[in-house]
């Protein structure tokens, strides 16, 4: 298994590499070599992990050289933070870099000896995130090519310093792939501070006031949460004697007294990665980086990496008050986020809202810890990750070509930048649409909280679903509406119609092919991390499903077949007979024409962000506070 | 199959009237008269509609108006001008600003003269509309029948469909006239004529 | 009682939901439309005048704003009919009311095809009851599931009792959302049925005869697929139960005719807020209820 080290250490090299070559020409080929070369690494790793039979595999259990390494590592990235937030003045975050990592040094140098287990562990879980961040994080690196030039052609008042920008995303790359593969907490400790330093230099990388602003927002509420992993990571090494988290998982799937902290304080930093409120603000303010890093880091992977740990703590989430909170906090999320999403004409910022929003159930889908909420969980996972990370590319080229992202200005898109729009519909519909992945998701976290008697979490569901919808259906029909605009030139380059293209097709074959999917390796995954043998989704249920999935291709088909053999009389649209006769203008009573204007409903005064946000995040920080402080001291006493 | 076209929809359209006219139609629509129980029904959308009700004369600005409204409408489709405003203009005939009645804009089939003209009157020219309906119903269904069996071509068949949709002159003619006798006995006396109180008493029987 | 889990009574459910339902779901519309006539102490139009309005439809000059709207009217049909199938042949009631949201989603789309002002604001406020009456009809399905242990429609019904005795709360809060799906005022905010007018036809604005016959046929479908889950709330393992089903049915649908015609067409804000107050209060009280003692 060679190809693990060569996985996570390629992308660093290559990050070099970026930064020191400064010809575009150059520096775009390395880049697509490097993207095949990382989607062939993870290609071979899950041939040769299928031919061992797909069973977990825990290796390198002799490891301090690199040890060593890491801890250097997580050392530099201290002092790199601590220099920025000395320039920018901002001192009190470089405390939030400074206490975790010196807890963490002291306590690998001096604390108690740990029992050596195994640093890497590739299993079903590992493997799937890993083929999830080299395509999508491949693809959006292709498309980063393309859109990056016409950025910093159009952004003339931005410095050009793309070098930086790739490097960046070569770097989180390879951050993202040890974090997935780790078993060590240590070393999960180290890639996570990466991700949180990766994400924080990408927002700021226009350097604008607000950027820099927002760019250490998201730094200071991702440190906050590195302090809690530091802090549950150090409580393990000391009570629990390991540092392993497969040992931590199995021993709180039993209840062990001394993992009760540990797994608390860990999701509490899970929370704030995947900005679940009080967190939520970081990823609003995430939104004016450019849109590369806004779809890979801050809907695609990064916040899913906070996801990745529920899931693999889940197990041993259900039934206790860290799973209470965490499901309380991820349906409350689900809800308001979808609440504030309906108020936004951004698009970047509905999709932002939508991203928290998915997050929050998938949030909560983990904190009820039971085999049929982590399926859910799984599969929201997967369709978010490429739905979302197709949208959020779609909306940047589209910005390229039309300068707007205002989704008013979206009106009538199918008919101005044809291909885009067609995308950005298969996106929205990939979302939220019946039967797919969503709405099979929703079935089983619905299911499952009924079972679990989990009344709030159903409550946030049912309420969360009916405003998800409103939100995504008034956006699907803007794209439609025929109103014969003027053609636009659309100048999205090949490489970000490649990356298009194919997150499409991967969206298409996903809806199709997801029961597959999930008889063959989602359901064996959720036996590997619960131990237990139980079918998610009954048999009939699958055939249902399958049924309905057809249908939902087949009809339309049908329907266009029959209807375009039609012949059929057009006539004007009714304007109470002023209709000017192209549907665009109306005569007024002064005889002149008028532009028709059509805006959807927004709803800003009353549920928009500067409503509800603040609102949300109290009552949100009152429950984590008070069971954290419930957990706490019902484990110390 | 081609009998069973009861069901007439109307949309009703004022053109520069006193409104009059309008409060009688909307009374026709009303419980003491009822005009629903011949399935008849008040949609505000042309592309619903089969019978145009228009009221009020036709001046320069609504002439397009009408124009449209009258294209909107999907085939086989009736005109009806109530009030004398909407068949010649009325008491404002001589105004700079009134063209004249509808017929100037659009092919009109029923004249219910009146000034305002009576529920009773207008039922009675909705029930001959929906005759006139139901005729054009039937030349629809088989110039459709025609041209799906290929025996006529597409122009031939616009044309025919366009000449269907007017009332031949002598018709309106007769059409008005039958109505006017009764008009002048029934509006200028205030009672019902004989002749259109069976007309409504058989109507009431459910008759059509 | 009826052996539910044949394949061939499943397919006799579904070819009789299929053929049968628009001539049922007519003759309510037609009854619908008598009774509120005869409250208005007038005479209205004879039952059958649903069937003559869809045949004169059909037969007129075939028009369209806009060439896409018919494709996703016959695809929202088609989806519609689908949904009414799919519940009689006893499959999970969730999945049944997602693929109907999917099928209310393309007529939205339909309407916002055309690029008309009316159509557009009729389709916005679709959306808008759509929102509203959403969470009631997953409230009532999670209902079902915490009394029948299942989703799905064939265990539901064969319960040894009735299951709106323990669901009298959601069995409130389903029927008021009945009210904004068979369009009923005071929440017909959206496509303003005879004899209302508002938004001139709302939603249906711009569909022209026949798209508009196939939006009629659509409803009819609609409207038995929501009396077979009121009679969901009755059916049991008893043959008694059919006929009472069937009373039930009836008498709901006297009471919505009831309150069409004697409520105004309220705002969509209130419908919104009085819809998810109805839901919250009638479904929560009641799934609290039921979650603590089972």
């Amino acid at each position: 298994m060679a190809v693990i080290p060569f996985l996570i250490c390629f992308p660093l090299a290559v990050a070099v590499l970026m930064y020191c070559i400064r010809a575009n020409k150059i520096r775009n080929f390395i880049a697509y070599c490097s993207v095949i070369a990382i989607m062939t690494g993870v290609a071979v790793l899950t041939v040769q992990w299928c031919i061992g039979g797909m069973q977990p595999i825990n290796l390198y259990v002799e490891t301090e050289m690199v040890d060593h390494i890491i801890l250097a590592g997580e050392l530099a990235l201290m002092v790199i933070v601590t220099i920025l937030c000395f320039i920018h003045r901002k001192y009190w975050i470089s405390l939030l870099s400074i206490a975790p990592t010196l807890l963490i040094a002291y306590a690998e140098l001096f604390g108690p000896k740990v029992e050596a287990l195994s640093h890497i562990r590739v299993d079903r879980l590992s493997v799937l995130m890993c083929i999830i961040i080299a395509v999508i994080g491949g693809l959006i690196i292709v498309y980063a090519v393309g859109y990056m030039h016409g950025y910093a052609h159009h952004h003339t008042e931005f410095a050009d310093r793309r070098y930086y920008f790739f490097m960046l995303l070569f770097l989180f790359l390879g951050a993202m792939f040890g974090f997935v593969l780790s078993d060590s907490l240590l070393w999960i400790v180290l890639f996570w501070e990466t991700t949180s330093v990766c994400s924080f230099l990408l927002i700021g990388y226009t350097q604008e006031p607000i950027a820099v602003q927002n760019s250490f927002r998201a730094l200071w509420m991702n440190l906050l949460g590195g302090v809690g992993l530091t802090v549950g990571v150090v409580y393990f090494m000391y009570e629990g004697h390991s540092v392993s988290l497969f040992h931590l998982v199995n021993q709180g799937i039993f209840g062990t007294r001394f993992t009760i902290i540990p797994i608390a304080m860990i999701s509490f930093a899970a929370l704030t990665k995947a900005a679940q409120m009080p967190f939520s603000s970081w990823l609003m303010g995430a939104m004016v980086a450019p849109t590369p890093s806004s779809a890979l880091l801050h809907s695609a992977t990064m916040v899913k990496a906070g996801i990745y740990i529920l899931i693999r703590l889940s197990p041993a989430l259900s039934g206790t008050h860290t799973g209470n909170m965490v499901s309380f906090v991820g349906g409350f999320t689900f809800l308001v986020a979808s609440i504030m999403a309906i108020a936004q004409t951004d698009a970047k910022k509905v999709l932002a809202f939508s991203t928290i929003s998915n997050l929050g159930l998938m949030t909560a889908c983990c904190g009820v810890g039971t085999p049929e909420t982590t399926w859910a969980c799984v599969f929201l996972m997967l369709f978010h990750a490429i739905s979302k990370s197709l949208l959020f590319q779609d909306v940047g080229a589209t910005e390229n070509s039309m300068h707007t992202r205002d989704i008013e200005e979206f009106h009538g898109l199918l008919y101005r930048l044809p291909k885009l729009a067609v995308f950005q519909f298969i996106g929205i519909a990939g979302m939220f649409l019946a039967p797919f992945g969503m709405l099979i998701s929703k079935w089983s976290a619905l299911k499952a909280s009924v079972d679990e008697r989990n009344i709030v979490l159903v409550l946030f569901i049912i309420f969360g679903s009916a405003t998800t919808s409103f939100y995504w259906t008034k956006w699907m029909g803007k794209l439609i509406a025929h109103s014969r605009p003027i053609p636009i030139k659309d100048i999205t380059k090949k490489n970000e119609n490649i990356s298009l293209t194919v997150h499409a097709v991967l969206m298409l074959l996903l809806c199709v092919l997801f029961p597959a999917l999930s008889r063959g390796y989602v359901d064996p995954m959720i036996v590997e991390l619960y131990g237990r043998r139980e079918d998610v989704l009954p048999m009939a249920l699958l055939y249902t499903l399958v049924i309905v999935i057809c249908m939902v291709f087949a009809v339309p088909a049908v329907a266009h077949f029959v209807n375009s053999k039609q012949e059929m009389n057009v006539k004007p649209s009714y304007m109470n007979g002023i209709n000017v006769g192209d549907n665009r203008f109306f005569v007024d009573s002064l005889g002149e024409e008028k532009r028709l204007y059509m805006t959807n409903y927004y709803f800003a005064h009353k549920i928009g962000q500067r409503k509800l946000m603040i609102p949300s995040q109290l009552i949100s920080m009152a429950v984590i506070v008070v069971t954290l402080c419930i957990i706490v001291g019902g484990a110390l006493v | 199959m081609a009998k069973i076209h009861k069901s007439p929809w109307l949309l009703h359209y004022d053109g520069s009237s006193c409104n009059g006219c309008d409060i009688e139609v909307l009374a026709t629509l009303t419980p003491v008269y009822d005009a629903e129980r011949f399935g008849v029904e008040n949609t505000g959308d042309p592309m619903q509609a089969d019978i145009l009700l228009i009221t009020g004369g036709i001046n320069s600005q609504n002439q397009p108006v009408v124009k449209q409204l009258y294209d909107q409408m999907p085939r086989p489709k009736v005109v009806v001008a109530v009030g004398v405003c909407a068949c010649t203009g009325g008491i404002f005939k001589e105004c700079y600003n009134i063209l004249g009645g509808a017929d100037t804009t659009i092919p009109v089939d029923i004249y219910v003269p009146g000034c305002a003209a009576r529920p009773e009157a207008i039922i009675d020219g909705i029930v001959k509309a929906v005759a006139l309906f139901e005729e054009r119903s039937e030349e629809h269904d088989a110039l459709r029948h025609e041209k799906k069996h290929g025996q006529l071509t597409p122009e031939e068949y616009i044309r025919k469909a366009e000449e269907n949709s007017r009332a031949s002159e002598e018709a309106a003619e007769t059409k008005a006239i039958d109505v006017d006798k009764n008009q002048i006995h029934g509006n200028i006396t205030g009672e019902l004529t004989g002749h259109t109180m069976n007309k409504l008493r058989h109507i009431g029987k459910g008759k059509r | 009682m009826i052996q539910t889990d044949s394949i061939l009574t499943k397919v006799i459910f579904v070819a009789a939901y299929i053929l049968l339902a628009p001539l049922i779901g007519g003759l309510l519309a037609g009854i619908d439309r008598k009774i509120s006539a005869r409250m208005q102490r007038r005479i209205g139009p004879p039952i059958l005048q649903p069937f003559y309005d869809v045949h004169k439809l059909w037969h007129k000059q075939v028009i369209a704003v806009e060439k896409a709207q018919s494709w996703f009217l016959m695809t929202y049909l088609i989806l519609m009919i689908f949904t009414g199938a799919m519940m009689f042949s006893g499959t999970d009631i969730l999945m049944c009311f997602f693929v109907l949201s999917t099928a209310a989603a393309f007529l939205f789309f339909a309407a916002m095809v055309t690029n008309s002002p009316y159509g557009y604001i009729g389709a916005q406020r679709e959306l808008l009851q759509i929102m509203a009456y959403e969470p009631s009809i997953l409230m009532t399905c999670v209902g079902f599931y915490l009394v029948a242990h299942s989703f799905e429609v064939s265990k539901i019904v064969a319960g040894p009792v009735s299951r709106i005795l323990y669901l009298p709360g959601f069995f409130a809060a389903f029927v008021f959302s009945l009210t904004i799906k068979l369009r009923k005022s005071p929440f017909d905010t959206s496509a303003s049925r005879h004899p209302h007018q508002e938004l001139v036809k709302g939603l249906t604005t711009e569909m022209g005869a026949r798209n508009l016959a196939i939006f009629e046929i659509a409803e009819w479908y609609e409207t038995v697929f929501l009396c077979g889950v009121v009679a969901m709330f009755i059916l049991n393992t008893s043959w008694v139960s059919i006929p009472v089903a069937i009373l039930v049915i009836l008498a709901v649908f006297f009471l919505e005719i009831l309150i069409d015609n004697t409520n105004a067409r309220v705002k969509w804000q209130s419908m919104l807020l009085i819809s998810w107050v109805v839901t919250l209060v009638g479904g929560g009280v009641n799934l609290l209820i039921l979650m603590l003692v089972r």
